[in-house]
This record gives C-alpha cells, structure tokens and sequence, in this order.
C-alpha cells in the first residue's frame, strides 16, 4: 500500500490544500469546528507537514479529522494560500480507503453517511428529497415540516413544482436513464469502490 | 469608494442560462425555484433551461466524504454536456453548494489540464458524452442582484415600515460556499459580500452590520446529517442569532437554501429547548430566500412563493410592509381542498 504520506500526496487535491503552513493559527481562529470541538486545523497542517508516519496513523484513526463542518472559511484566510479543510477532505478519503475510519466513533459514522447519501444519489438522483426527510429523524425541522411532509402531494403543485412527475420542475422524477448514466459514472470513476472501502459487507453493488 | 467596489464585480452574462436544480432548495423552498424561474421569464423576458435530465451534483455527498472528487467532476462533466447539448454557455446553479463545487472543479481544471482530460475520459467511457466548460458561471442570486434596478419599477412595495416609514432593518446572511472558496467568483468577493445587500438597499432597506455577519450558518454536512453531531450545527447558528439579536432585524435573508432552512428551523429547536426567542415579542425572526423576498415585493402570491412552510411565520412581516395576503388560503392544497393546520409549538408563537 506504500506510506500514508504518499497516499496524501498522490491525492489529486493535496497540492491546493498543503503549500507551506507557517503554522500562524489563522484558520484555527476562524473555524467554528475549532469553537465547538477540541479541534485544531492548523495542528493537522503541521502533523501533515512533517510527514511521520506514526503521527499521521494515529490522526487518520482519530476523531479528530471528522470534526471539519466544511465551510471552508480557513481557504479565504490563510496567507500562505493552504486550504486546511481540503486538506481535512484528502486524510478523510485515505482513511475509509485504509479502513481507519473505523478506529473512532466519529470516523464510524461515515457507515451511515455512505449509505444514506449514495443511495439517495443512485436510487433517485437527490442528495436530498422530502420523502427521506424523515420528521422521526429530524424532529428539530419542527411541526410545519411534519405537516409539509404528510401533505405534500396537496402542497407542492401550489408551489409550481412537479412532485414525482415527469418532465422539468422541481421535485420531478429524474428518468431512470439519467439515473443509469450517473450510476455508471460512480463504477468508472471510483465511487463504487470508496462504498465498498466503508461498507464491505455490503459488496459494490449497491 | 466606487473606484474600490470597482475592484468587487464579476462578470455576469446578460441572457441565454442553463439552471441547474438545488436538492436543498428544492425539498425545503420548492416554490422559491418556480419563483426564480418566473422572474426570469415573465419579468425579466430571460431565456433560461430548466432541463429534465439534471440530477444533483452531488455536493452534499462530496463534503461529507462519501463522493470521491473524481466522481463529482464526472458528474459536474455530465451537467456541462448536457448544458452543452442544449447549446447554452451560461450556468446558474440554484444551489451554493454546487456553486462551489462547479467553481472548485473548473478551477482544477483550469490549473491542471490533464485533470480535465481526464474527466473527458471517465465521462466518455461511463456515459459516451462530451462536454464545453461553461464561458459564464454565477450563481442564481446573482442574476437577480445584476437586474434589481431593473426588477424595482416592477414592483408593488418596498422594504419599508408602512406603520413608521423607517427602512426594514435586514440580516443578510451568504453560504459560506459562496465566496469563500473563490472570492473572485463573489460580489464583494469574501470579506464585503454585496449580493443580498445590493438587493437590500436598491429595494429600500437597511442591511445591518452585526459581528457575526460572515460565520457559518452551521450546517456542516456530516455534522448536520449524522443526528448525535447537531449540537455543532444548532452552537453555531445559535452565535448568530445572539449576535444579530441586539440590533432587531425585521427579517433575515439569505442566497443558500441549506442556509435559510437552518436559520428559520433552529430558532423553533432553540425555543423548544431554551424557551429563548430572537425578537422581543416571542415570534422569532422570518427569514427568506432571496427568490421568496423578490416575489414578494413583486406582489406575488404568498402561498404559491412558499411562505407557509417556514417555522417561523411571516405574517407580521408581511404586514409592517404593507402586503396583502388571504390568510385564510395558507393551508389550502391542490384545487383548494383545506388542510389541516400544523401543529402549535409550545413557545415560539405562531
């Protein structure tokens, strides 16, 4: 498999993530995961940098690396041009592809992420979908969601959108050929595989 | 000071756009694209795609980790081919999430040719389509920013206290994946964003200028979708609230739907649980959607725009403007059949 170090660095992405941290703490400062988590980007950005293997073993098997929420506000302020959440992105991908991510609850989580999310996107061609918004899961969407989730069929005309219709609009049904090409492009292209990384007992197979 | 905002602009084409659906948006202000897309048409005498064969662009997969990169681009590869197909240059995509994702792909691959031929490759052998890079990409707020002095003789009423003559005073809010990633590709780029508050001051109101103007809404991705993480998404939007609180908007307004659902569903979780509300009275703080604020103002139907699926109602905003609306059509569905109404929550009044 080679060292970890070289699994990062062949990651299309880690040359726009990781120039040279001069380890000022900017995006620390302005991370919200660094404000509700015991969470440090500029800290990852220095174990990367050095490049010990052990070190960075121990960072893809801890929690630390799902802590990142994503809003990328450490690219806009980092002088040197670093992008830590990037960076948070490419440690992610090498640890469901070495199976680290099972090493920590939060990293666990990624089990059910994938399942979710990638069943959404193959089955129905959605990230997202008000029927898989479910209101037990999301109680904090509040009774108006509840109530748009069991009326929706009434609602959504109203709102000029084409709820489990064909043909344009909001919230149609995307034809099952568009659907085949995009589940195509996940075999080409590695998604299937990253699935089978984080859940191998479920096959590639969707 | 003109010469300064100068340096703040971006290009954004006049007219021919390829839209391209928000999942977010779509399941939680579904009206608010129908809204756009009537504005564009019926106001503004625009020619935009709204084509049937789009699909996410799987944005909120890729930031949660379950999307590898070389998948997303493929997919954003597809998107351009069939924008390319139906002979367009211009992309809008609703979503600020897929505005980043378009605009970190098309970066990468302006940075590394070889990347781009690469997604040529995976696109030809996964589906046999070919694809042009779009000559314009903006987002869809971004439209409506560029034609609001046009949109402003056209409309019905102005962000104005009827009751005290006073200009709204407005919380803007911008998805972090706005500007963030690529300030060029923002109005205002990162640090002075101006595309709601443009919309704001042409229209007559005034944007409010609080500490915490340009932090996360907090979604997160994962650390919204996985239920155990939300104390992350509500702490962070919750500084928000704190922060914009002592200077009373009227209401806030934002160009991200994942933002606009966070902001108006976590002031009802922070009730329920703190029995805390933003504003004085008990009601909370509306919030809108750029599309939603437009229709408005343009005199468009409240119920067909939407507002009834916010948590936090908009009556009472509706009213210090000056709009006239059927309460008693708000819970009417598909050929005026009556529904029931939602249920009460126990402390943000309704």
């Amino acid at each position: 498999m080679g060292k970890l170090i070289d699994m990062i660095r062949q990651d299309v992405r880690f040359g726009d993530s990781l120039k040279a941290c001069m380890n000022c703490g900017v995006c620390t400062a302005i991370c919200p995961a660094a404000e509700f988590y015991d969470y440090d980007p500029r800290r990852i950005c220095d174990t990367v940098q050095r490049g010990d293997e052990e070190e960075i073993e121990r960072l893809l098997k801890s929690d630390t690396i799902w802590y990142c929420g994503q809003c990328l506000s450490c690219k806009t302020r980092c002088p040197r041009g670093n992008v830590a959440g990037e960076l948070i992105s490419v440690l992610r991908t090498v640890s469901q592809k070495m199976g680290y991510f099972r090493s920590s609850e939060k990293g666990r989580q990624q089990m059910f992420l994938m399942k979710g999310l990638q069943q959404n996107i193959l089955e129905i061609g959605y990230c997202v979908y008000p029927d898989r918004v479910d209101p037990a899961y999301h109680p904090e969407q509040g009774p108006v969601w509840e109530w748009y989730h069991e009326h929706i069929a009434d609602v959504a005309p109203r709102l000029g959108a084409n709820y489990h219709g064909e043909g344009p609009g909001a919230l149609r049904d995307i034809p099952k050929e568009d659907l085949d090409e995009v589940r195509r492009i996940f075999e080409v292209t590695g998604g299937m595989k990253l699935k089978a990384d984080v859940l191998p007992t479920e096959g590639i197979e969707n | 000071m003109k010469r300064f905002w100068n340096e703040y602009q971006k290009e954004i084409a006049d007219d021919h756009f390829f839209y391209e659906r928000s999942c977010i948006r779509q399941t939680f202000f579904a009206g608010s694209e129908a809204t756009f897309l009537r504005i564009l048409r019926e106001e503004l005498g625009k020619d935009i795609c709204d084509n049937p064969h789009q699909h996410t662009c799987t944005g909120i997969g890729y930031h949660s980790d379950v999307v590898p990169f070389e998948t997303t681009m493929t997919v954003v590869a597809r998107l351009f081919s069939l924008m390319t197909e139906c002979g367009y240059k211009n992309y809008v995509p609703s979503c600020v999430t897929s505005f980043g994702v378009f605009t970190e792909v098309m970066a990468k691959w302006a940075e590394n040719p070889a990347l781009k031929e690469q997604a040529r490759q995976y696109l030809w052998d996964a589906c046999q389509r070919e694809f042009e890079v779009p000559e314009n990409i903006v987002h869809s707020s971004d439209l409506i920013y560029k034609f609001r002095e046009e949109l402003k003789p056209r409309m019905r009423y102005q962000l104005v206290n009827r009751f005290t003559g006073r200009p709204l005073k407005v919380v803007e809010h911008i998805g972090c994946h706005y500007a963030k990633i690529f300030p060029h590709h923002g109005i205002g780029k990162a640090e002075f964003p101006y595309v709601l508050a443009g919309m704001i001051e042409s229209w007559g109101g005034e944007v409010i200028d609080y500490p915490e103007r340009r932090h996360c809404c907090g979604f997160g991705f994962r650390q919204y979708l996985v239920q155990e993480n939300r104390g992350y998404s509500i702490a962070n939007t919750k500084k928000k609230f704190e922060s914009m609180e002592p200077y009373e908007p009227d209401f806030i307004l934002t160009n991200c739907p994942g933002c606009a659902m966070f902001m108006d569903k976590w002031q009802y979780t922070i009730a329920e649980m703190e029995h805390k509300t933003y504003d004085q009275r008990g009601y909370g703080i509306p919030v809108l959607t750029y599309e939603e604020l437009t229709g408005l103002l343009l005199g468009y139907d409240p119920w067909q725009l939407g507002l009834q699926l916010h948590q936090v109602q908009c009556e009472r905003l509706m009213e210090k403007i000056g709009i006239a609306y059927k309460p008693e059509e708000k819970y009417l569905g598909v050929g005026g059949k009556l529904l029931p109404t939602p249920l009460k929550p126990e402390i943000l009044k309704q």
